[in-house]
């Protein structure tokens, strides 16, 4: 859906977007994450046809960055980093404008959809300027809707929002991969991406990784069980050492924290062992390192 | 088309909710209508001696055979004051144009705009027609209000038929609306090049400099308005117009406008 290859955007002979090859299926949600400042805006405006690339070249939903680029801008969605609303006109009218330059058939219907959809609808002959900031949000996202593109860009969504209105948009997001849409998701938010995204590309003007989280976690930290005993001796940890699967095991209060290759398979075993050994189990779970210890290992060696 | 219409019609949304730009629309052509209007009235009892003293001397050609010489300084104030009707077209568009393009970059609502599948020609033109319409309005209107004063104040039919002398149907018809997209063009050009509103509104004004100075020169008998002159600018205009949309359509860059701006 999405398809980069050695795509660069330079400004003057400060280099923005280095060298990115990517691909984005069709139906995936992909993080795009990087600091201030590492190109992710750059990157989306030249995937909508904003920007030029430099060299290299991009092809969105079939058609051809620099070429196609009015089918380009007809067939996707982009919610900018801030809303860009017309403050002084109603939600409703704000929405008239767009579904009217994207073309769409039956405007009224669609509009109405997405004000329910959003829940907009009672809000919707006030002035945008007088919506909370969530709700300003959720206007620019039906905005970007309107023509039911297939592919949408998403810079920074739940910027600036409380807890409850970046979840009314996480679950608008959800329901939009649900749909089948291609997602691609600019954002800082670590546990966002977490929790949406498919894949994940950590970006610093250049790819510097791309995988699933889980992978990407896998991949620097290998997996980690945590297993929760009535009592934890260090008599009992270097029993369990022994097992050919376990790479490494601590020793915390009274929970057991092994490394080992594949939880999936090897936990069964280390059960076992444990309840032979005498020992009570209360729970075992994988510990998960959090995206952001991921994030900032990549990033700092980038 | 469509996509030309919705740009105009929501230029008019966002821009008549400013009071200050509906001041300007329609305060300032009525002013320009009243202050003529005021001065024949004022005038009406002067003797035709003391008139025609303040009168340069080759105001003479503008009279018609057979008048008064009060008659004769009556003609010379309305085509004085003609020329007012050429600045409002040339003065109303500057604050939405000059606003158009710089207010979009300040809200942020440039780049979604930019995102859509609209062209550079149909944005600038909407943009354009959103200006020069309400600017061309308000000066047919308040030529009307003008028209209609001057008509109640002489009353020489041949005075009147004078305020309708073809070089001022000419100045007022063709030549405003002219003026109006030059003026629009312009503001627009600056408007896209720079990031604050008030330095936007500030540059686009010189447009109006040219016409001043026929204005002044005019008032000091320098220069004398007539037939040939107003179709010669006409023409000068109507390809000024031309070029100027195709210099601003070229100088109208989405992607400098958005990565210039912060």
């Amino acid at each position: 859906m999405i398809q980069t290859e050695k795509l660069v955007r330079k400004f003057g002979t400060t280099v923005a977007v280095d060298s990115l090859t990517l691909q984005v299926a069709e139906g995936e949600v992909f993080g795009f994450l990087g600091p201030n400042g590492a190109g992710k805006t750059t990157t989306v405006r030249m995937l909508t046809c904003l920007i030029a690339p430099t060299s290299g070249s991009a092809v969105v939903n079939g058609y051809r960055v620099g070429r196609d680029d009015r089918q380009i801008r007809r067939s996707v969605g982009i919610l900018t980093e801030t809303p860009g609303l017309y403050d002084t006109l109603s939600a409703e009218r704000n929405l008239q404008i767009y579904a009217s330059l994207y073309e769409v058939e039956s405007p009224a219907a669609q509009i109405d959809k997405y004000l329910h959809m959003l829940g907009l609808w009672e809000r919707r002959l006030d002035a945008a300027a007088t919506l909370s900031k969530g709700m300003k949000q959720k206007l620019a996202i039906a905005r970007s809707l309107l023509h039911e593109p297939r592919v949408l860009f998403l810079d920074e969504p739940t910027a600036s929002l409380d807890p409850e209105a970046a979840h009314i948009v996480h679950d608008f997001i959800l329901e939009l991969r649900r749909q089948g849409r291609t997602i691609f998701l600019c954002t800082h938010n670590l546990d966002e991406a977490d929790r949406l995204c498919d894949r994940i590309g950590l970006f610093k003007t250049r790819l510097v990784a791309v995988d699933t989280p889980a992978r990407l976690r896998t991949q620097l930290f290998g997996r980690r069980v945590v297993v929760h005993l009535s009592q934890a001796e260090q008599g009992l940890a270097d029993s369990v050492a022994r097992l050919p699967f376990v790479k490494s095991i601590q020793v915390v209060d009274n929970k057991l924290v092994l490394d080992v290759e594949d939880p999936e398979s090897n936990n069964p075993a280390l059960v076992r062992t444990l309840v032979g050994l005498g020992a009570q189990v209360q729970f075992v779970g994988e510990l998960r390192r959090p995206l952001q210890d991921v994030y900032l290992q990549f990033i700092r060696n980038a | 088309m469509d996509k030309i219409k919705t740009i105009v019609l929501k230029e008019w949304a966002e821009v008549f909710r400013n009071q200050l730009v509906l001041f300007t629309v329609v305060f300032m052509p009525l002013m320009f209508a009243a202050i003529p209007i005021g001065i024949l009235f004022t005038t009406r009892g002067a003797t035709a001696n003391e008139l025609m003293s303040q009168v340069p001397k080759g105001v003479s050609e503008l009279c018609p055979p057979g008048l008064s010489l009060a008659e004769c300084f009556q003609v010379y104030m309305l085509s004085q004051f003609m020329l007012l009707f050429m600045l409002t077209p040339l003065m109303v568009p500057v604050n939405i144009a000059a606003y158009s393009v710089v207010g979009e970059k300040t809200s942020r609502s440039l780049e979604p705009l930019l995102a859509t599948p609209i062209t550079t020609y149909e944005l600038l033109i909407g943009k354009n027609l959103a200006a020069v319409i309400p600017a061309v309005l308000a000066t047919w209107l308040s030529f009307g209000v003008y028209a209609i004063g001057a008509r109640l104040m002489i009353s020489n039919p041949r005075v009147v038929a004078a305020l309708f002398a073809p070089v001022w149907l000419l100045a007022v018809l063709l030549v405003g609306p002219l003026l109006a997209i030059l003026s629009v063009n312009f503001s627009l050009m600056v408007s896209s090049r720079v990031n604050d509103a008030r330095v936007a509104e500030q540059l686009s004004a010189v447009v109006i400099l040219p016409l001043l100075v026929l204005f002044f020169g005019q008032i000091a008998g320098i220069v004398l308005v007539n037939r040939r002159m107003m179709l010669i600018l006409s023409l000068i205009l109507a390809a000024l117009d031309a070029v100027m949309l195709w210099i601003g359509t070229r100088l109208f860059q989405r992607e400098s406008i958005l990565v210039r701006w912060r």
